[in-house]
C-alpha cells in the first residue's frame, strides 16, 4: 500500500486523514466515555447524516460546491449539539431522552433530503461505512485545520474539562463555569464527528470514539494515561483498518471497528494476566504494594 | 489570630414555614476541632451551607474570619468536603495525583497551567493525608477511607485555614475510622488547621476533638470532650427527644 500512497493522491489524503482523526476521536472519546456520553457520539452522528445529505441533495440540484457534504455536515452536527445541551437543561431527570430525540431526527430528516434528492446510492454507501477513497484534498485541509483547532482547546483547557468530567459539582463550587466549557466540549464533539465521517462512516464513528478509551481504561493508570494510550489505539486500529479495508476493497469503517474489538478483547484479556502500564515515578516496592493490593481487592 | 474563624448570631432558618435552624449562637475559635454532633434532619447540613453561603438566614448574622457572609470573599481560606464527595464514578480513571490537583484548577485560572510550584503542593496535601504510595494509583481502586483521605488532600492543596468536612467517615470500616482522626488531629495541631468536622462517630470523636456541639433545631451542648461525657441519658433524650441509650466505644 505504501507506494500506492505515494502514487495516488487520493490514497494519501484518506491516509493523512485517517492519521488525524486517529488522534482526535480518541481525545474526545476519552472525555466523552468517562462522562457516559457515549451514546451523544452517535446521536451526533446521525444528525450529521442529515447534514450532508443536505450538503448532497444542493450539489446534485443546485450544481453548486458552496456548501460540500462535509461542511454541511459539520453545520448540522454543531447545531444538534447545541440542541442536545438545550434538551438536556429541558428535560434534567430525563437527560438521555435527548439522545433518541435527536438521532430519530437526524435520520428522519436524511431520508427527506435523500429522497429528494431521488437517491443517491454509492456516495451514500460511503458516507454510512466510510471509504478509502472519498476524501479531496480540500476536505484534508478542512479535517487539518479542525484537527489543530480540537487539539488546541483541549490543551488549553484540559484541567477545566477534567475537573468537569470527574465532579461538576465540586468544580463548579470552586467558580468554573460549567456550562460554557460544556458547551464547548459538546461543540468539539460535533466537528470531530464530521471529520471522522469520511473515513468510518456515520455508523461506526462513535466506534472510534469509544472503543479505543473502553481498551486503553482497562490498562491505563489515570486519566493522562488512558487518554494518551486510547490515541495510540485508535491509531493502530485506524492505519490497520485502511491497509485491509484497502486490499480487500471492504470500506474502512468496517475494518477499523474490528480491529478496535480486537485489541479491546487483548486488553482485557491482558488485563487477566495482571498487566497494567507503571506510573511514571513509582518505585518497584509501591508496584509491588499495590498489586497486593488489587489482589485483595478482587 | 484574634478574630474568630466563624461567629453566628441570632440565626433562623426556615424551609417550608418550618424552623430548620432556631436561635443558633455560635462561635469557632481558630484552631479549634469542633465536633458536631446531632440526630438526623437536625439541620446539621443546613447549618453547614449557611456557613458556606450556599444558603441565606431568614435571620440573623453570619461571620467569617470577622467579614459578614455577604462581604466575604477569601472562599480559599476555606476547604469543605461533601458528605457526596465519595459518590464518584468509581471506574472514573483519574489517579490520587489527578484528583488532588482538581483543587488548584479554579485557583489556577483559565488559560495557565500547573507549575512547579504547584506540583510540590499538591505532592505535599497527598503526604499530609498519608497516601505518598498510592499517589498514581487509580482513585477508583481505593478503600472507602483512603478515598476520602484524597478528597481531604484536595481541599488541602489550598491551605485552608478552615476545613469543613460533613459526615467524612460514613462507610469507611472502624479501622480506617481511627487512623482518618488521626489525621485530622495532626492537620489540627500541627498545621493550625482549624476544624469542623459533622459526624455519626459520637465515640470516637471525644478522644481528639476540642469542643463538640449538639445541634437539633437549636444548640443544645456546647463545650469541651469530658463535659459532653459527662452527660446523662436523661441530658441527651431532651436533646434528640425522645429516649435514648448510651452505648460507649471504648473499643477503641
Amino acid at each position: 500500500m505504501l507506494s500506492d500512497i505515494l502514487q495516488y493522491d487520493f490514497l494519501r489524503n484518506t491516509f493523512l486523514t485517517g492519521l488525524l482523526i486517529g488522534i482526535i476521536a480518541p481525545l474526545l472519546g476519552t472525555f466523552i466515555v468517562v462522562r457516559r456520553l457515549s451514546l451523544i457520539a452517535d446521536a451526533l452522528s446521525h444528525v450529521t447524516l442529515a447534514g450532508i445529505a443536505f450538503g448532497l441533495l444542493l450539489e446534485k440540484k443546485l450544481a453548486t460546491t458552496i456548501i460540500t457534504p462535509l461542511y454541511g455536515g459539520m453545520a448540522f452536527s454543531v447545531l444538534g449539539s447545541i440542541f442536545i445541551e438545550k434538551l438536556r437543561g429541558v428535560y434534567k431527570a430525563y437527560q438521555e431522552i435527548a439522545i433518541p430525540i435527536i438521532l430519530s431526527g437526524g435520520v428522519g430528516l436524511s431520508v427527506i433530503f435523500i429522497s429528494l434528492a431521488n437517491g443517491f446510492n454509492t456516495e451514500l454507501f460511503n458516507y454510512l461505512f466510510g471509504s478509502v477513497s472519498a476524501v479531496s484534498q480540500k476536505d484534508l485541509f478542512t479535517i487539518l485545520g479542525i484537527s489543530i483547532f480540537v487539539v488546541l482547546i483541549i490543551f488549553l483547557f484540559y484541567k477545566e474539562l477534567f475537573a468537569l468530567s470527574f465532579d461538576e459539582e465540586h468544580a463548579s463550587v470552586a467558580g468554573i463555569h460549567a456550562k460554557r466549557i460544556h458547551l464547548l466540549f459538546i461543540v468539539l464533539t460535533a466537528l470531530v464527528i464530521a471529520a471522522s465521517i469520511r473515513i468510518v462512516g456515520v455508523l461506526l464513528v462513535s466506534a472510534l470514539m469509544t472503543l479505543p478509551v473502553a481498551a486503553s481504561m482497562r490498562l491505563a493508570r489515570g486519566f493522562k494515561q488512558t487518554m494518551i494510550l486510547s490515541i495510540v489505539f485508535g491509531e493502530l486500529a485506524v492505519i490497520l483498518g485502511l491497509i485491509s479495508g484497502y486490499y480487500f476493497s471492504i470500506p474502512p469503517g468496517g475494518t477499523i471497528v474490528l480491529i478496535s474489538i480486537i485489541i479491546l478483547l487483548a486488553s482485557i484479556g491482558m488485563k487477566r494476566f495482571n498487566f497494567t502500564f507503571k506510573g511514571r515515578g513509582i518505585s518497584n516496592e509501591t508496584s509491588r504494594s499495590d498489586s497486593e493490593f488489587k489482589r485483595k481487592r478482587l | 489570630m484574634n478574630e474568630s474563624v466563624i461567629t453566628m448570631k441570632n440565626i433562623h432558618y426556615r424551609y417550608d414555614k418550618k424552623e430548620v435552624l432556631d436561635h443558633i449562637n455560635f462561635t469557632l475559635l481558630p484552631g479549634a476541632f469542633m465536633g458536631l454532633v446531632g440526630p438526623n434532619g437536625g439541620g446539621k447540613t443546613t447549618f453547614i451551607k449557611l456557613i458556606l453561603g450556599i444558603l441565606k438566614p431568614d435571620s440573623g448574622t453570619i461571620e467569617l474570619f470577622d467579614q459578614p457572609t455577604e462581604k466575604f470573599h477569601d472562599w480559599e481560606r476555606i476547604g469543605f468536603v461533601s458528605q457526596k464527595a465519595n459518590a464518584f464514578n468509581k471506574g472514573f480513571p483519574a489517579t490520587v495525583y489527578e484528583v488532588v490537583s482538581m483543587g488548584l484548577t479554579a485557583k489556577i485560572g483559565y488559560l495557565k497551567f500547573f507549575k512547579k510550584h504547584h506540583k510540590e503542593k499538591i505532592l505535599q496535601a497527598i503526604d499530609q493525608v498519608g497516601m505518598t504510595d498510592y499517589t498514581h494509583q487509580n482513585v477508583g481502586n481505593l478503600s472507602g477511607g483512603q478515598q476520602q483521605r484524597v478528597f481531604i488532600a484536595r481541599a488541602l492543596v489550598n491551605e485552608p485555614e478552615l476545613l469543613i468536612l460533613d459526615e467524612p467517615t460514613v462507610g469507611v470500616d472502624a479501622e480506617n475510622v481511627k487512623r482518618f482522626y488521626e489525621i485530622l488531629y495532626q492537620l489540627n495541631r500541627d498545621k493550625g488547621i482549624t476544624l469542623l468536622l459533622v459526624t455519626h462517630d459520637t465515640g470516637i470523636m471525644t478522644e481528639y476533638a476540642t469542643d463538640i456541639v449538639c445541634l437539633n433545631k437549636t444548640m443544645h451542648f456546647h463545650g469541651s470532650p469530658a463535659k459532653y461525657a459527662s452527660l446523662t441519658e436523661q441530658d441527651f433524650s431532651q436533646f434528640y427527644g425522645h429516649p435514648v441509650n448510651i452505648v460507649t466505644h471504648n473499643h477503641i
